[in-house]
């Protein structure tokens, strides 16, 4: 889950990292009175999680309240690739003397935990590492040491940092890496750390993922979400492994790695069909009760692009009877809700038992396949138009 | 042989008295596997009855190895307490430890993994978020099922878990030595290359099947391997080629960001490498085919 900045920034504030004020507005009149609050030279920053927001114009610096209010009519509402402006940001402005980079982030390649680090701040971080790795010091970080004092000395060595920062730059380090363990984050990021001029260091923008897996051990206050597609959003109430995409064959079927298989095949097979594409990602997990695949057809079927759905089950845990009894239990309870065409491909334990079953239901929107690629074939061949 | 699984291991449970490790003791057990008993140290001294076995519950990890010879342990306690249990676990020096526990925080997964690099290594980790390991006909550490497939000349090594039955289901007809779900978390144990590296040195591996996913360079990593260290013919299926960029299908590291990760980049690595890389999961059981049968 990625943070907005302001989120970001409100962690570090918990976690003693020295950050500048900071107001969220949604209207260009709270705009005006943050930049009062706040006093001064503020900058009016929209909060849209994606680079490249200064370039399109969604921040700007303002001397009085006036000129913060003017800055936030222009950028609320404006769209930043697909991004729409909401809120903003309203953020005490500084003397910035220096800027200079600082993340620690997962590294799954070596299945540790990594600090970047760079007197070069301000830039695009994947610009300097292509351009001067030099520039951009790499300290592998013990996922049971952490980063202490002493750890964080050697990544502002390293980063070459003057001796004079060292110490006042080092005690910040520790202080993400806090926002980093005890938020259970996966990237903490601050791009630009800034040396004002009266000599303080600041983490000016922040990024932060968090590991959705860790929720259940944080009491966080309700965080606004990304907009989510309105299917999304009720597959999500339905706890519904969900994903929406363009194509016309809606796609249910069970473990992630086979559904994503199944997205891929029937892509390859709707080539010779007119180019049609899967609809969805969706994975009902072990159970495959009648409630959870009712769920999952009804997310699927309020999706108007979905021409044809194909159910591809390996019964693995999960008993194909059980299956076909769910895709029975939602077909009833869906009624005439259930307008599109299914094509199911069931195998494994108890396959029989579950083919029998919707074979002697015989629905007219059923159609049994009898492997993987027949059944993505036919459903691509459905959703023609 | 198989790999780090055979018909002499001696299998211990921890969260053998909770809803799902009793359900997949009993499966284990029916599937043929040696399990030896579970630990729970609130119910340790008890008894359970599963599958006609009196299974002695241990009060820890250490004790039960002390009691029993115990190598391999299958974890199915929750996401919030599986840390504890691997690293109990990884203190006890178990051999074998299969994590089968879905939805594990990946900072608890990497602290699990670098106490067992300071502690020496001493034991081998596979998952978390796995199916566990099958060397079919001899012994089943987790909860693939065991009467997919017999026993054959083929390794599996694969990120997904219904992708590991989906394939053992195409090839039943030739059976496979061993069968490892490496899981799709972003930090893992064993990996694809441990498992290629391994059976390349089992006498009973003719050939394997490897199946990853979008996400991480595990896959890159291992057509690297395979070109410089393995002489076994090896054939590959990539699932993702379909999944839009910066959205999670399931697996908590099936995420394509940027251009790395990418379903089209794993397919390319391995074939510049001479692996050749099925379209579907029959198509590449069919090349499976090809190479063992002839045919």
């Amino acid at each position: 889950m990625d943070l907005f900045e302001y989120q970001a920034r409100d962690l570090f504030e918990a976690h003693q990292v020295p950050v500048l004020a900071g107001i969220v507005v949604e209207t260009p009149e709270e705009a005006e009175q943050a930049a009062k609050e706040i006093g001064g030279v503020v900058v009016v920053k929209a909060q849209v999680k994606v680079g490249g927001r200064g370039k399109a114009g969604g921040v700007k610096v303002a001397k009085t309240p006036e000129e913060a209010k003017a800055a936030a009519e222009s950028i609320l509402g404006l769209d930043i690739k697909g991004h729409v402006v909401k809120r903003l940001m309203i953020a005490q402005g500084a003397n910035i003397e220096s800027e200079y980079y600082f993340s620690v982030l997962l590294d799954r390649s070596n299945r540790t935990f990594l600090a970047l680090c760079s007197v070069e701040g301000g830039v695009e971080i994947e610009q300097l590492a292509e351009e001067r790795p030099e520039a951009l010091a790499r300290v592998e970080i013990s996922a049971n040491e952490g980063i202490d004092l002493a750890k964080a000395k050697e990544i502002a060595t390293e980063a070459n940092f003057p001796a004079e920062l060292i110490d006042s730059v080092s005690e910040v380090f520790v202080k993400l890496y806090d926002v980093f363990e005890k938020e259970d984050a996966t990237l903490v990021e601050v791009n630009p750390l800034v040396r004002t001029a009266e000599g303080k260091i600041i983490a000016l923008d922040g990024k932060v993922t968090l590991d959705e897996n860790a929720e259940f051990r944080h009491q966080r206050e309700q965080m606004e979400r990304d907009q989510l597609d309105p299917l999304e959003a009720k597959a999500q109430e339905n706890d519904l492994n969900y994903v929406k995409l363009d194509g016309a064959v809606g796609i249910i079927g069970n473990g992630a790695g086979l559904v994503m298989s199944t997205l891929d095949v029937v892509a390859y097979a709707g080539e010779k069909h007119g180019g049609v594409k899967p609809a969805n990602f969706l994975d009902i997990g072990g159970g495959a009760s009648a409630e959870v695949m009712a769920a999952g057809l009804d997310v699927i079927l309020g999706d108007s692009q979905v021409k044809s759905v194909f159910v591809n089950v390996f019964g693995g845990i999960t008993a194909c009877d059980a299956v076909a009894n769910g895709i029975v239990g939602a077909l009833d309870k869906l009624g005439d809700a259930a307008s599109k065409p299914l094509v199911v491909r069931l195998d494994g334990n108890n396959v029989d038992e579950g083919r029998k079953i919707l074979s002697e239901y015989n629905h007219p929107l059923i159609t049994l396949a009898e492997t993987m690629d027949g059944g993505a074939d036919r459903a691509a061949e459905l959703a023609k138009v | 042989m198989a790999i780090y699984l055979d018909s002499d291991s001696k299998i211990i449970v921890q969260g053998m008295t909770g809803a799902e490790g009793m359900k997949h003791t009993q499966r284990m057990l029916a599937g043929g596997s040696n399990i030896v008993g579970g630990v729970n140290p609130r119910k340790a001294g008890e008894t359970v009855e599963i599958e006609g076995h009196s299974l002695p519950v241990f009060g820890s990890v250490e004790e039960s190895i002390a009691k029993t010879d115990a190598n391999v342990s299958v974890i199915f306690v929750p996401p919030a307490f599986a840390k504890s249990a691997m690293i109990e676990a990884i203190d006890a020096q178990m051999p074998l430890i299969v994590t089968i526990t879905e939805g594990i925080p990946v900072h608890d997964s990497a602290v699990a993994w670098d106490y067992n690099l300071q502690k020496g290594s001493k034991s081998r980790m596979i998952g978390p978020n796995c199916p566990g390991i099958i060397s079919p006909g001899k012994s089943n550490a987790g909860i693939t099922p065991s009467n997919i497939t017999g026993h054959g000349p083929i390794g599996l090594v694969s990120k997904s878990g219904t992708l590991t039955y989906q394939m053992m289901f195409e090839l039943r007809d030739i059976g496979f030595s061993t069968g490892i779900g490496i899981g799709g978390d972003p930090v893992i144990g064993t990996t694809h290359i441990d498992a290629l590296k391994a059976f390349e040195a089992d006498d009973e591996t003719e050939a394997m099947v490897l199946i990853g996913e979008i996400g991480g360079d595990s896959e890159e990593k291992a057509a690297e391997y395979i070109s410089k260290h393995v002489t076994k013919p090896v054939v590959a299926y990539v699932a993702g080629f379909t999944a839009p960029e910066g959205k999670t299908m399931g697996h908590a590291g099936a995420i394509v960001s940027g251009s790395a990760g990418t379903a089209q980049a794993k397919k390319e690595a391995f074939e510049a490498v001479g692996v050749k890389v099925g379209k579907t999961p029959s198509e590449t059981a069919q090349l499976m085919r090809e190479i063992v049968l002839g045919k």
